[in-house]
């Protein structure tokens, strides 16, 4: 195993840890309609980055890993982290806020892989593998800008009116 | 052609046929009230209408102080004297008996008169309780489509500079916000690219969900004239139910709801493969042709057909009609702005006016309609969640050209963020960050979507809620403080129609009792207040609608809504005047972009755009890398799947939308005699396919469900595409016994109480068009034949199944050349 077909591993955990913690945030935050239907609409292209990604995998030779053994569901470590965080307030607007941030970083991590998966492709005159990430990988980039601008908009009336 | 018409009957009246490039000839309706004769009228007092976008220019006839009569304005290129049903019978609401005419306050739980000065100071304490203990973010500002433009803009000084809330909307949010996003995504700024003379040069005219029989009915007489007349317009229609355009036009295409991203991408796609594009046009004028290309290329009229359910060769036909037309008139309306992907698909219809070059001249025009009267004023004055003058938030230099005219520091103006639109505004409410909202001349309580949620956040003891209207309406009576206002005809101010044509509306007749102006209400709660600007003056320098014009003329000055060569002596008289009016324009402006885009270039847009799918903002340097010199720009978007689709126990789609006879709430039309028996309750269309399938008669009552809630309703079958059901969502509870909600034990009226909460990411426009639902029957009609009008989009499948709508003695109009008339001049008629 070279170190690209560790990267589409790692890229493939981590667009499908996304969709789910994308379909978690659209289960858990309904009441904010906006967030619930676009984080749905979104989860949707990371499945689609999943799939291709463990078409691109199998072709090379390395199918992706099977699915975790019940890992902790990603809404339980979602709420983990922001109930920690937050200490004993459980106020809807600042778990969301928390939310958002962790999609925002987990969608980061993946287009860091996007990138890495690119340049290989590049070095390696692979052009499916690179088509694979011009095709997706500005559709992270998207999933990190909507993040970004949701805490953005949400942020001073969370933190500043009580 | 001097005649009587039963417009009630014949919502459009008699024709007056012209040729292609010709001026359209004008028709002078006239009603006045029974008995009263022209030579007893003693005053004209000029205004336009009030009751949707089309800005009917009209005089309000007068005598002994009451208004006895209407009759449209022959010299006003909008109407040349036209006028449509509501134009002409619902000034009669004005003194209906139930009008407010004295403040309320709630004591002990119960809404109870009183005089101003209680009313007011319970405002002001509650405001300054709040500031002091939560800050500005916990007050919001709710508003209309249908105030004046001097009113939108002294709330939207005293809301953003006063107390400094980012949260101030209008329902334009539900009518016009999408029209707006559109405008702003391809041309970097709003403002209507066309006008309605248009109409007098296109050869193809494309209506995209815009039932503009009904919505503009002025603007359908005028197309009315043009397919009677030499070289008639060819039109195209994109509508799921049977409207009138649909019937006269060309290609009618009836898509599945949710489905427009995927026709006109299909749309484009032919007239992309077809070569139907002006090469030059694009090269010179737009950026972002590659991927629009790119995003096409896959979208064939088949693959659509599959998604949209319309045959592929109908498509092919209408990117034929579209591809080929010498000079091609687009107008859009909610069957887009409140559908899925409501944004993504109006630019869609940007683009192909992109792609064509048909922009700029005669006949070559879009129109991003609005629904609402004033609306455009919102949008202008930033009453709408923008900032005024089509200032851009993100643009530092923006704000501080603001804040230069209101004489406040430029942090005094909230703008971290993007202003609060109105669903996000009542999400505030609902988990109690807002927690006072005041309410201007509209009623949520019936116009949002699922109804018993905006019932449950406005009855919430922590949200003190002030309600200003002429009636007490649904939402007026979950208010903490009810304050009466006066309306169109009882106070003077200007308004914008969907055209940039702006219209002096001169007072007639006083208000009732002690209700006042919307201004004299915002400008009294603003001296209450005491706001003060930098330098310890007061913050609203004006005082009554004149001043308060002049202070937004000094506003809009070298943006694109530039009213600087307009003034109330200009408007008095005589036709009304097109913005941008300035120096270089002191005529007006008939069409913006005659000579390429002007308003998008980096510093001078109002938006650096959003992502069509997330809503996500585009920052300064991504939109300066993009679109460096400002040209129109060419946006892609995907199709996505609607969020909520039949199954097996919500089979059918369903859509709410309007009638011709009434407006919004009913709140003037269901007061109108003429209007509201046209049109007298709710009611459910289905297919003949569906109704036959489910054993379903026309007039038997059936209930409509989704998994918010149910409202019945009597049943019409109609032409309307099968699978699908429309309901309208004019009918509420003012006039049943459950006052603002269905009565215990009875069941629902309303249309919002089946709709779903879910709005565009990126005009955040809710969705009405966009449901699945159950449909059963509840009783069988036994021959009572449904309230539906017969005359409209709502005409029964079969001919006969239902007496026809008629208005009978009391609708006669008088139509024909404007009525002679010797008596002293007045009131500017």
């Amino acid at each position: 195993m070279n170190g690209t077909t560790l990267v589409l591993r790692a890229l493939h955990h981590g667009e499908r840890r996304l969709a789910r913690q994308l379909t978690a945030v659209a289960e858990h935050h309904r009441a904010e309609h906006e967030v619930h239907h676009v984080a749905t609409d979104l989860a949707r292209w990371s499945r689609e980055h999943a799939n291709r990604l463990a078409e691109a995998g199998r072709v090379r030779g390395h199918p992706a890993e099977a699915p975790e053994e019940h890992p902790p569901s990603p809404l339980t470590a979602l709420r983990e982290g922001a109930a920690h965080a937050l200490g004993d307030r459980p106020d809807p607007g600042l778990l969301l806020l928390w939310d958002l941030r962790k999609l925002h970083l987990s969608a980061s991590g993946n287009s860091l892989y996007w990138e890495m998966l690119a340049q290989a492709a590049q070095a390696a005159h692979d052009g499916e593998l690179l088509q694979l990430a011009s095709r997706c990988h500005p559709q992270t980039l998207r999933q990190m800008k909507w993040t970004n601008t949701m805490v953005k908009v949400l942020s001073p009336q969370v933190l500043t009116t009580p | 052609m001097d005649t009587s018409v039963d417009r009630i009957a014949d919502p459009w009246g008699g024709r007056t046929p012209y040729r292609r490039h010709q001026p359209w000839p004008a028709r002078v309706d006239t009603f006045l009230e029974p008995g009263t004769g022209p030579e007893s009228v003693q005053r004209w007092v000029q205004t336009a209408s009030i009751l949707h976008s089309d800005g009917d220019a009209m005089d309000i006839a007068v005598r002994d102080g009451r208004m006895v009569g209407v009759r449209g304005r022959v010299s006003d290129r909008v109407n040349r004297g036209r006028l449509g049903p509501k134009d002409l019978f619902a000034w009669q609401a004005n003194s209906a008996r139930d009008r407010l005419t004295r403040p309320l306050v709630r004591r002990a739980g119960r809404l109870e008169e009183t005089d101003w000065d209680t009313a007011m100071d319970r405002i002001v304490e509650r405001s300054r309780e709040l500031l002091a203990d939560r800050g500005p973010g916990s007050i919001g500002f709710y508003t209309s489509g249908q105030l004046f433009l001097e009113e939108y803009y002294t709330l939207a000084v005293l809301a953003r500079a006063g107390i400094g809330t980012g949260h101030l909307d209008g329902n334009t949010r539900l009518c016009t916000a999408t029209a707006a996003e559109a405008l702003k995504e391809s041309f970097g700024c709003d403002g209507q690219p066309g006008t309605y003379d248009d109409i007098d040069h296109a050869d193809v005219i494309a209506l995209f969900g815009h039932n503009l029989p009904e919505t503009q009915p002025v603007q359908w007489m005028r197309v009315l004239d043009r397919l009677a007349g030499g070289d008639p317009p060819r039109l195209v229609c994109v509508d799921p139910r049977p409207t009138a355009a649909a019937r006269r036009a060309t290609v009618h295409l009836a898509p599945r709801l949710g489905t427009n991203v995927a026709l006109l991408n299909a749309l484009l796609h032919e007239i992309i493969r077809a070569g139907h594009i002006d090469h030059d046009y694009i090269a010179a004028h737009t950026v972002g042709f590659e991927e629009l290309a790119r995003e096409v290329s896959s979208c064939t009229p088949e693959w659509a057909a599959g998604i949209c359910d319309v045959p592929a060769a109908r498509i092919r036909e209408a990117a034929e009609v579209l591809g080929t037309a010498d000079r091609l008139l687009s107008t859009v309306l909610q069957g887009v702005y409140q559908s899925h992907q409501a944004t993504a698909a109006a630019v869609q219809i940007n683009n192909l006016h992109l792609l064509r070059g048909m922009l700029g001249r005669p006949g070559a025009g879009v129109l991003q309609m609005n629904g609402q009267p004033t609306a455009q004023n919102t949008r202008e004055c930033g009453a709408n969640g923008d900032l005024p003058g089509f200032r851009n938030w993100q643009n530092d230099r923006h704000v501080a050209e603001l804040a230069a005219v209101w004489n406040v520091e430029p942090e005094t103006i909230p703008h971290h963020a993007p202003p609060t639109h109105a669903m996000q505004m009542f999400r505030f409410a609902e988990q109690g960050s807002i927690r006072m909202l005041w309410i201007s001349g509209t009623n949520p309580a019936v116009s949002l979507p699922e109804l018993s949620r905006i019932r449950s956040v406005l009855s919430q003891d922590r949200l003190f809620v002030v309600v200003q209207d002429l009636f007490l309406t649904e939402t007026a009576r979950l208010a903490d403080v009810v304050l009466p206002a006066a309306t169109w005809g009882e106070k003077t101010g200007t308004f914008t129609n969907a055209d940039r044509t702006v219209h002096l509306s001169d007072k007639a007749v006083e208000p009732p009792g002690q209700a006042r102006p919307d201004l004299d209400i915002f400008l009294d709660y603003a001296a209450r207040m005491d706001f003060r600007d930098r330098d310890g003056g007061p913050l609203i320098g004006w005082h009554d609608p004149e001043s308060a014009f002049e202070a937004w003329k000094r506003c809009s000055a070298g943006r694109p809504c530039d009213y600087t060569g307009i003034s109330y002596a200009a408007l008095r008289g005589g036709s009304g005047i097109q913005w941008p009016c300035g120096e270089d324009t002191p005529e007006g402006t008939p069409r913006l972009y005659t000579g390429g885009i002007t308003w998008a270039r980096p510093d001078d847009c109002e938006s650096y755009g959003r992502d069509l799918v997330t809503g996500a903002a585009t920052d300064a340097v991504e939109y300066r890398a993009a679109n460096p010199e400002g040209k129109g720009m060419l946006r892609a978007a995907g199709y996505l799947p609607p969020h909520e689709e039949p199954d097996d126990r919500y089979p059918f789609q369903l859509t709410t939308g309007r009638t011709v006879y009434h407006f919004h709430t009913r709140t003037k039309t269901g007061r109108a005699p003429q209007l509201d028996a046209a049109a007298p309750d709710v009611w459910v269309e289905a297919s003949a396919a569906d109704a036959s399938a489910a054993d379903l008669a026309e007039g038997d009552v059936v209930e409509v469900r989704t998994p918010r809630g149910a409202l019945r309703g009597r049943l019409r079958i109609t032409g309307i595409r099968p699978g699908l059901l429309f309901v309208p969502f004019h009918y509420g509870y003012w006039d049943t016994p459950g006052g603002h909600r269905p009565a215990d034990g009875t069941p629902g009226r309303a249309a919002n109480e089946t709709t779903v909460t879910d709005w565009d990411p990126v005009s955040k426009q809710p969705l009405f068009k966009t449901a699945a639902a159950a449909l059963t029957l509840v009783e069988r009609g036994n021959g009572t034949p449904s309230p539906a009008p017969t005359t409209t989009a709502s005409a029964p499948w079969r001919a006969g199944a239902a007496p026809p709508t008629t208005g009978g003695r009391s609708a006669l109009v008088r139509q024909g050349p404007a009525m002679p008339w010797t008596g002293p001049a007045g009131g500017g008629a």
